[in-house]
């Protein structure tokens, strides 16, 4: 064997060199895009690379990234259980609202209280939303893509009045939500910041985020109800004749991702965001759910590092403008890397294309169809 | 009873003009899901259209030409679709996630260098799309007024209304609209009969491109008069589940769009006069989507092939 | 039949040392085939000998890798289809190519529509279709839709695609696989009209007696390679299948004499309605006692599955009692019955039987991971898991051995049939359902299966069989019951069977309860 030739094979076949190469691809595109538009390419990667390796802006690019992975875990997870959750939109900012409600409610309540409170308050918030659609598409067959479209943005409006009810509303300004309260911030003290350099958002988040990457891991690959789930989602039929109740494992595989999505919203907000503005479009968190799952194969580790792929791409994105560079330059980028992860096949195949491996026998059942 | 007619007038306008660019939508939409291949790009395959559109209109100052290239636009996305589905065998939702990454960054990126830096691209009324039977009617009587409120519309309104024709009756009475329903329900049977079904596929989703980036334009060119980032906001997701609703027919999806259009009409006025909560008010189309749902439609029949790739053998 | 019809100086069809190969996978091997004007020719062949292969290269719809095709002494590419019909083949696949909602005359015309102007002309098409149906004596109706039809019907549909096409080659792939003794009778009949116009046919099976009745010719193929050509009337059966598999075959299955013992299964009034809210099992009554096999024959579409879905718990039944050992179980969910006593080889194994995405050791367990070892608080017990997928692949013979952790997509037919085997064998009920067991699988894997369900049958387990294949039915039950119309209409004793009775007792015919 040449050594080419097991270059070849390892490209073949490694879905993470797929990953890998898509995302190069999206960066050789958008290169493409900045030298047609005559942008300077090295200033705008430049800008990119410089604004997140530093310890501050790696700061910043964990704080972006925290509700990415969670939205992403939460996407991930619904692929894993056979249902795409295209709601997880909706299910966020249910989620969000639900943490601020409750943060300025319960203003008085001690940090170790209100915390999980609101933790919880956001999660069940989700999990509802989640639900919903469920119990939609279990008892009268509603098809759910449908109905979470529709839901997304009942949410939407639902969370604009929210935010505009008098005991939630910022008296100062009329276009959002009172600031969370201090005990249910995540930030780190002001103190530490200071003396460390973060970012002034850098906040515990992302142990949230960490431990609900495992937790969801062990789920998914370790437990009985992950191995219902997975059977579900991959064979309901067959799901059924063995005795598992198709019905409650849809509602359940929609709670647990929906909790998560609404989980993902209370980050955002008792993190970084601290306050809920009333919205003029859909702020796309649950969208970027959906993009980083499918960059980390929906595996919870792979949505991790997808996850801060993302934040990074969003967090140096936002820095672009200083080079004259506009910010979408960050959507055509992931766009890429989205459209050459569909089209991977083409990589599986290069060494076809060469003409030189044999192909396997697997291969051959599946042209025979 | 002046007011109710006049508010009845007023609504019917506005369900026309907010059920237009859905409709096309939900036409490409149909076209794409029929044939068999599933298409959540048509967001993406909109916003194209609309920037595309409105800055064709802007340079040559002729709409139709605008509004053509709009469509094109839309069929350009479309045509990357259809490469990654039909023939490399792509996941079909990752493909049109994709799409609706790379269509809006895409043109939002092109208007900021275009325009300098500035996203927001205005059009004049001679650049806009012209208003049919604008002054035909007597707006002094009542009834006049009703009749200019519904009736002097845009041309793109009009069109999509034939456009429904045409689809329905290339759909149901043409060779081509039942080899493209035999494409989505067997593939295999149309293969044995010598039908192209590779080929059939990928007309049909450069076809849903096309009608999906005129809607996108429509928005722009007539709903209102420029284009901005946030033009397309979910109008392509609801223009699917309009397809979904009208379980996967044109007629059905002319019934979905119509609701939706007539819950915006009736927000339109209600969130003039009355004293309800807007956000609430901007609601209603959501939710009665749903309860209609679940009261009178209920499970859709999804054609059988769809979502699953064809590969043919060698 | 005495080749009164063929032309043997008018070769049709001729292949002629076709290769094909997928990767580095030989489907055919040097194959050759001669096919005369107003000939039979049957290809006999194991499933996966690669007679499907052959006959889509010859329809266009697989290339040869090398070797020639001529048609009526021509030398054809066949890129497509397309190429195929216009050269005159028509093809009836084994699974019929028909568009559910579509109507027979639509399903019939489609690819070769009549137009007026850009317009569709549906009226000139059904009077094409009625037309051509009048004049071979195949009778449907055009109006209907194919998935309101019998089976039989969808068949002569998929004959009348190929003759509207003006087909004078005719490739049936496995035309009698779910047809009754006397549709297939019927079948014979049409091919001999066919062949006395002047058509030519070649007939996919691995049926040895459909063979004898209706071929003149037969070429048999074994594991992609070409065995031999024979003249049917020279040959009995007995050769013909010691050819296809390449030893000696015997078709007697071994059973010992055994007196049933109490009732296990007892089916009473039962009422259901099939996907379309239309009644289609109509107070029905069945009893499987132990130590006994009961087999229900039957055509398709007359309750068989409905009946075996509410059993298992996958269907709602509008009316009646389904008891195992006295629990009723009727309504309940798949796990209630699986709890009181019901395992069941399910008809679709890929679609019921197994979770292909799952490995094998996982699909062992599918209805026990909640049990101990294979779970402990809800935590799945990888190696009590393991041990188990090892110790049941060495047992019941899965292979490749080794492939605990492969996914079940992975392995052949009959191997996924073993996985299923050896995971209701080994669940130990008192009842087994198998539907269809042996479908698509080749004769050693079919002994295999046979033998398990008679072994279940001497442990003293109360076994219920529904299969399309007679033969099956009636060499393996003890009991065997008749459904028609949503009802068991007459009880039979195995040994006492005759298989022209029961088909015509399954098509409705000769009452007896």
């Amino acid at each position: 064997m040449t050594k080419k030739k097991g270059f070849l094979d390892l490209i073949s076949e490694n879905r993470f060199i797929h990953i890998l190469l898509s995302i190069l691809l999206g960066f050789v595109v958008g290169a493409i895009f900045l030298a047609v538009m005559g942008l300077s390419v090295g200033a705008a990667y430049g800008r990119l690379i410089n604004s997140v390796t530093s310890l501050k802006g790696f700061s910043y690019v964990v704080v972006y990234a925290v509700p990415y992975i969670v939205a992403g875990l939460s996407v991930a997870f619904s692929f894993k259980t056979g249902v795409f959750n295209i709601g997880a939109e909706g299910q966020f900012v249910v989620g969000s609202m639900a943490a601020v409600v409750t943060s300025i409610f319960g203003a008085s309540l001690p940090k170790p209280l209100l915390i999980p409170l609101c933790f919880l308050a956001a999660m069940a918030a989700g999990a509802i939303w989640g639900v919903i659609v469920g119990v939609l598409k279990t008892k009268w067959g509603i098809n759910e893509v449908l109905s979470m479209i529709m839901f997304n943005w009942i949410a939407f409006y639902l969370s604009n009045f929210i935010a505009g009810i008098p005991a939630i509303k910022n008296e100062g300004t009329a276009e959002a939500t009172k600031n969370i309260a201090d005990n249910a911030s995540l930030l780190f003290s002001k103190d530490f910041i200071k003396s460390t350099g973060l970012a002034p958002t850098a906040n515990w988040g992302f142990i949230a985020a960490i431990v609900a990457t495992v937790l969801i891991w062990f789920i998914i690959e370790k437990t009985t109800l992950g191995y219902e789930l997975k059977a579900v989602g991959s064979n309901k039929f067959a799901a059924e004749y063995g005795g598992i109740s198709v019905n409650r494992s849809i509602l359940t595989a929609l709670a647990i991702s929906g909790a998560l999505a609404g989980l993902a919203g209370a980050l955002q907000v008792m993190g970084m965001g601290k306050r809920i503005s009333i919205f003029t479009s859909q702020e796309g968190f649950g969208f970027a759910g959906i993009v980083v799952a499918l960059i980390g194969c929906s595996n919870p580790f792979g949505v991790l590092a997808a996850g801060m792929f993302y934040g990074a791409l969003m967090y140096g994105g936002s820095k672009l403008n200083l080079e004259g560079v506009p910010t979408q330059l960050i959507n055509v980028i992931v766009g890429t890397v989205v459209f050459f992860i569909a089209i991977s096949v083409i990589f599986a195949n290069l060494k076809r294309l060469k003409g030189r491996a044999a192909v396997k026998k697997s291969d051959a059942k599946e042209e025979k169809k | 009873m002046t007011n109710f007619v006049n508010s009845l007038g007023i609504i019917l306008f506005a369900t026309l003009v907010y059920s237009t660019p859905l409709l096309y939508g939900a036409l490409g939409s149909c076209f794409s899901e029929v044939s068999g291949v599933v298409n959540i790009g048509i967001e993406g395959m909109m916003t194209a259209g609309a920037f595309t559109g409105t800055v064709v209109a802007y340079f040559t100052g002729n709409p139709w030409i605008g509004f053509l290239c709009g469509g094109l636009a839309g069929a350009f996305f479309g045509m990357l679709h259809a490469v990654a589905t039909v023939n490399l065998g792509a996941d079909q939702t990752i493909a049109g996630t994709a799409i609706n990454m790379l269509g809006p960054g895409i043109v939002i990126m092109l208007a900021k260098v275009l325009f300098n830096s500035t996203d927001t691209i205005p059009l004049s009324a001679s650049q806009k799309m012209p208003k049919l039977f604008a002054g035909t009617f007597d707006t002094s009587t009542v009834f006049g007024r009703f009749m200019d409120n519904v009736f002097a519309t845009y041309a793109s309104t009009y069109l999509v209304f034939v456009a429904v024709l045409i689809v329905w009756f290339v759909f149901y009475k043409t060779r081509f609209g039942l080899r493209l329903r035999a494409c989505g329900e067997h593939p295999q049977a149309c293969e044995t009969l010598g039908i192209n079904v590779i080929a059939m596929r990928f007309a049909c989703v450069c076809i849903s491109g096309f009608l999906s980036g005129l809607g996108g334009a429509c928005v722009t060119m007539a709903l209102s008069t420029q284009f901005r980032p946030i033009s397309i906001v979910g109008q392509g997701f609801i223009a699917i589940a309009a397809v979904i609703f009208g379980k996967f027919r044109p007629q059905g999806a002319l019934l979905g769009c119509l609701l939706f259009g007539f819950c915006s009409g009736l927000k339109v006025v209600l969130g003039g006069s009355s004293g309800v909560n807007m956000h609430l008010i901007s609601m209603i189309p959501y939710v009665v989507t749903v309860i209609v749902l679940v009261l009178f439609v209920g499970k859709s029949r999804v054609p059988a092939a769809n979502g699953k790739p064809y590969i043919k053998a060698k | 039949m005495a080749k009164q019809y063929v032309d043997m100086n008018t070769p049709v069809i001729e292949m002629r040392n076709i290769v094909k190969r997928f990767g580095d996978f030989v489907a055919n091997d040097g194959i050759n085939l001669t096919v005369h004007k107003g000939e039979i020719h049957a290809i006999l062949g194991e499933n996966g000998a690669g007679k499907s292969t052959l006959m889509n290269q010859l329809y266009g719809l697989l290339k040869p890798t090398s070797g020639d095709i001529l048609v009526n002494g021509k030398k054809i590419e066949m890129n497509n289809p397309r190429d195929a019909i216009d050269a005159g083949i028509g093809m009836v696949h084994q699974h019929f190519m028909l568009v559910q909602p579509f109507t027979v005359t639509e399903n019939i015309v489609l690819g070769t529509e009549p137009q007026k102007g850009i317009k569709l002309d549906m009226a000139t098409a059904r009077k094409n279709v009625v037309e051509i149906s009048e004049r071979y004596g195949l009778s449907i109706d055009p109006d209907a839709k194919i998935e309101d039809i019998s089976v039989g019907m969808q068949q002569r549909v998929e004959i009348l695609k190929a003759l509207y096409r003006g087909a004078d080659i005719l490739i049936l792939d496995e035309p009698t696989s779910s047809l009754t003794p006397q549709e297939i009778t019927e079948l014979i009949a049409i091919m001999h009209n066919l062949v006395k116009d002047g058509k030519s046919i070649i007939i996919i099976t691995h049926k040895l007696k459909e063979i004898k009745e209706s071929a003149d010719f037969c070429t048999i193929i074994r594991m992609g390679k070409y065995i031999d050509t024979v003249d049917v009337e020279k040959v009995d059966e007995n050769d013909l299948a010691s050819m296809m598999v390449g030893r000696k075959v015997t078709f007697k299955v071994d059973k010992p004499e055994q007196k049933p013992g109490d009732v296990v299964l007892d089916v009473k009034d039962l009422h259901c309605l099939d996907y379309r809210g239309i009644e289609i099992v109509k107070g029905l009554n069945l009893q499987v006692r132990r130590g006994e096999i009961v087999g229900i024959a039957g055509i398709d579409g007359n309750g068989q599955t409905e009946l075996v879905e509410v059993i298992t718990g996958l269907r709602k039944g509008t009316k009646g009692e389904v008891l195992v050992n006295g629990t009723d179980v009727f309504n309940k969910s798949p796990a209630f019955g699986f709890q009181h006593g019901v395992s069941s080889i399910p008809a679709d194994r890929q679609k019921h039987g197994l979770v292909l995405d799952f490995s094998i050791e996982d699909n062992l367990i599918l209805q026990n991971y909640e049990k101990q070892p294979f779970s402990k608080k809800s935590v799945l017990q990888r190696e009590p898991i393991f041990a188990h997928a090892s110790q049941s692949i060495e047992k019941y013979d899965i292979r490749p051995s080794g492939s605990e952790k492969r996914p079940a997509g992975t392995l052949s037919g009959g191997n996924q049939q073993k996985v299923i085997i050896a995971r209701e064998v080994q669940n130990d009920k008192d009842l087994l359902i198998a539907v269809n067991p042996t479908r698509g699988l080749d004769v050693g894997a079919i002994e295999y299966v046979h033998k398990y369900i008679i072994d279940q049958r001497n442990k003293g387990k109360a076994v219920l069989l529904v299969s399309f294949e007679l033969d099956e039915i009636m060499s393996l039950s003890d009991i065997i019951d008749v459904i028609f119309d949503g009802r068991i209409v007459a009880s039979i004793p195995g040994a006492e069977a005759n298989e022209n009775e029961l088909g015509l007792m399954m098509a409705g015919g000769g009452k007896k309860a």
